[in-house]
């Protein structure tokens, strides 16, 4: 018996100091900003990330393993614009942490630093499942990864102003390489400006306005309302008079809907990993857009 | 048209002149084109002039464009910064307004069996609805929730019911700590116990029409508290939580609603631990108990007519599991949850046996138990089946008269043992996150005389605030 107590002593111990080893605890929601937080933290910080690049965003609950890594976190690093609001809040407040409460500095969202696309002018759920504070998918345009990653570096450096100085320097070098890869990208890209394309779900807005991809339709009849047999012969009916070129879904999107009307309409149904670790080359940011691009590339010739 | 014959004609007069005209005329003639020749070249070189200075001004004008265009994306980039820099101005008090959402429901029910001779045989009556209520429509529960921060250290909700019969109940008004720190949570006002998973859950938020047979014998469907709870969430890798209520209980088995007393009355204690197992399961378990102290809690035995008064101690002990499973965990296409709770409560204490009349007392105890368990499969987006079992042991009561002669053996014939059963099958329609319409069937055995099957139609729907997604 003693033994056992102190055993359950010892483990217990044990799962107090865990998050001492790190120096700072980032608690980020979506792939994106986690990997973002670790090119700027580096090994200064440890990082959970709540989501996959297979899970649906706006489908997420406040399990228990997120509430648990909530409490342990110095900084939640949300991407805001109601895109976690169902399960956010919830995890947010009964973790019973007071650094990460929404105005704290331990609460970070992404969306507040860039300007928002698709801001609604009329807030109706008739319209399906619409952001008030505009499409909240804007880390698909790279030039908003370089706008957050500005605040971010600036919040982790207040949170944690021993390793300011190293969290500064390593968003310079990252900035300056993903300024040269956003010319780059955008060279290999020039082929795509005006391509016309179909989208399972406002996911790529950001990502269509930088290359200059004509968005032609959406398979969803409203956000987040599942494409419809009726929504999609009428898209196929479209494509007659104005032929987008491929359509596009996220790599969390069920395949049925753009195969079907890639079957039907003779052009290919392209997967995009959305996010880093959507596919096996999107495994970190350069790999996100080096893949996204090539992939689109390879439907266009 | 009437020109060519006099030009025609004035061709002719000068070919005849000119035949006949002498040198010297030729000469004038030579000397008049010379003229026109000279204007012609003053009049070109003027026109050259003239374009030349209209090509400056043009290149000039294009210069001008290229600057307004530099200056016109320049200014679209300080617009876009000034509108990220400055945000949108409070313009009035009603900026602060709380979340507001209101949940409306209704459904059609086709029962074999007349609702009001419904009993949960070998239970003693839970004071809950023991849903259906009635046949053919019903209006359900319109619940209207309003709920804010109200500084930075509380928010407050208020949860009002607005019952078919043009009653107004208030399900829920308490306040809450936001970031207490070191992973406490205080809640005061009137809340539900955190006790068992369901017990938290409002109806809209069930996955079947009615409560599980155990909530609506031992909670009358659930146990709402009016007192405080605390809550530690453990800073540990895997899910950990403690809470600890006290409060007046405000649903059976407590009588704390009628009573007048200092000091403590109800209290429940729980912990919760849970995980991911990998990325597609996720689990919740937990371990409940709830202490009351009822007294002078009285019932009408339905079965002989007689009024029968509990006090003594009230103990109830909840074990729940939850499961919960999507593939690679995006639950958008299909997931599965899992679902279970086992309940058992001991009472021990006197009972007044007949109150109105012979008014005998004894000693009492009994223990009893139940359970459910369930499954819900979302088979493609938007659609849900749903098969639940529910089951309790009324187990025998121990009364002191009966066993030692001074009561017949049938004096408690509503307590006489039984096993009360329940199969619900369920199929579910959400064309979206706020909106839900349930066709379900219970073949519920909740009595031994007769068997019910019942049929409900219903509909859920929320508007206003995006409602909390839950575990």
């Amino acid at each position: 018996m003693k033994k056992i107590t102190r055993f359950v002593g010892i483990s217990l111990l044990s799962l107090l100091s865990l998050p001492a080893l790190a120096s700072l605890n980032i608690f980020a929601t979506v792939p994106e900003w986690g990997a973002l937080a670790k090119e700027i933290g580096g090994d200064k910080v440890s990082i959970y990330t709540a989501t996959t690049a297979l899970q649906d965003p706006h489908r997420i609950e406040a399990k228990p393993s997120l509430l648990a890594q909530a409490r342990r976190a110095q900084l939640v690093v949300a991407n805001g614009a109601a895109l976690e609001i169902g399960w956010l809040r919830l995890v947010v407040r009964d973790s019973g942490n007071s650094a990460i409460q929404s105005g704290q500095p331990g609460y970070f969202e992404a969306a507040s630093q860039v300007a928002m696309r698709e801001v609604p002018q009329v807030l109706d759920r008739a319209n399906g499942d619409v952001h008030a504070a505009g499409n909240p998918h804007i880390h698909l345009d790279p030039r908003n990864i370089l706008r957050v990653g500005e605040a971010l570096t600036a919040r982790m450096g207040e949170l944690d102003a021993a390793n300011a100085e190293a969290y500064r320097a390593n968003f310079t070098a990252f900035a300056s390489k993903w300024q040269a890869a956003i010319v780059r990208w955008e060279n290999e890209a020039a082929s795509l400006r005006g391509v016309p394309v179909l989208v399972h779900h406002s996911s790529f807005v950001y990502l269509s306005a930088w290359l200059g991809l004509k968005e032609q339709g959406k398979l969803e009849p409203k956000p987040g309302v599942e494409p419809s047999s009726g929504h999609l012969s009428a898209l196929l009916e479209r494509q007659k008079s104005t032929p987008a070129r491929m359509v596009l879904r996220a790599a969390y999107q069920s395949d049925g809907p753009s195969l079907w009307i890639a079957g039907k309409a003779g052009i290919p149904a392209v997967l995009l990993p959305f996010t880093v670790g959507g596919t096996v080359e999107a495994g970190n940011l350069f790999g996100l857009f080096d893949d996204t691009i090539q992939r689109l590339l390879k439907a266009n010739r | 048209m009437s020109h060519k014959p006099f030009a025609l004609a004035a061709l002719l007069a000068a070919s005849c002149t000119a035949q006949a005209a002498p040198d010297a005329d030729l000469a004038a003639i030579r000397s008049q084109i010379n003229e026109i020749k000279q204007s012609y070249e003053q009049r070109i070189a003027a026109l050259e002039q003239k374009l030349a200075q209209a090509e400056s001004k043009a290149t000039k004008a294009e210069t001008t464009a290229t600057k307004a265009e530099t200056t016109a994306s320049k200014a679209e980039v300080v617009a876009n910064e000034a509108r990220l820099n400055v945000r949108q101005p409070q313009t009035s008090a009603s900026a602060f307004n709380p979340e507001i959402s209101l949940i409306l429901s209704g459904n059609y029910t086709n029962l074999k069996q007349n609702p009001s001779e419904r009993r949960l045989q070998g239970f003693i009556p839970s004071g809950g609805e023991l849903m259906p209520e009635g046949r053919s429509f019903n209006l359900g529960e319109s619940e209207l929730v309003i709920a804010a921060n109200i500084d930075p250290m509380f928010r407050g909700t208020l949860r009002l019911a607005l019952a078919p019969d043009n009653t107004l109940g208030v399900e829920e008004a308490s306040v809450q700590t936001l970031g207490l720190g070191n992973g406490f949570n205080l809640k005061a006002g009137r809340f539900l116990s955190g006790v068992g998973y369901l017990n938290e859950q409002h109806p809209h938020e069930w996955d079947f029409s009615n409560a599980p047979l155990p909530y609506q014998a031992f909670f009358g469907n659930r146990l709402g508290m009016d007192g405080v709870q605390a809550r530690w969430l453990a800073p540990t890798p895997i899910f950990l939580e403690f809470g600890a209520e006290t409060a007046r209980a405000m649903s059976f088995p407590a009588t704390d609603e009628s009573k007048s007393k200092n000091g403590l009355m109800s209290a429940s204690a729980f912990v919760h631990l849970g995980g991911d197992l990998d990325v597609s399961n996720s689990w919740r378990g937990g371990i409940s108990y709830f202490a009351s102290q009822p007294k002078d809690r009285e019932y009408e035995d339905p079965l002989n007519g007689l009024n029968n008064s509990f006090s003594g101690s009230s103990r109830t002990w909840i074990a729940d599991l939850l499961w919960k499973w999507a593939p690679n965990g995006n639950a958008k296409q299909t997931n599965l949850k899992l679902q279970g709770e086992y309940f058992s409560r001991t009472e021990s204490g006197d009972l007044i046996y007949d109150t109105a009349t012979t008014a005998q007392q004894g000693n009492f105890r009994s223990t009893q138990s139940g359970f459910y368990a369930q499954a819900v499969y979302q088979f493609m987006p938007n659609w849900r089946v749903g098969y639940r079992y529910d089951r309790l042991s009324s187990g025998s009561a121990n009364f002191e008269l009966i066993n030692n002669g001074a009561l017949p053996a049938a004096a408690l014939p509503l307590l006489a043992s039984y096993s009360p059963s329940r199969n619900t099958a369920m199929v579910d329609w959400s064309p979206s996150e706020y909106s839900r319409v349930r066709l379900q069937y219970s073949q519920d055995k909740s009595r031994p005389e007769a068997t019910d099957h019942q049929i409900w139609l219903q509909y859920v729907m929320s508007m206003g605030a995006h409602g909390a997604h839950k575990f």
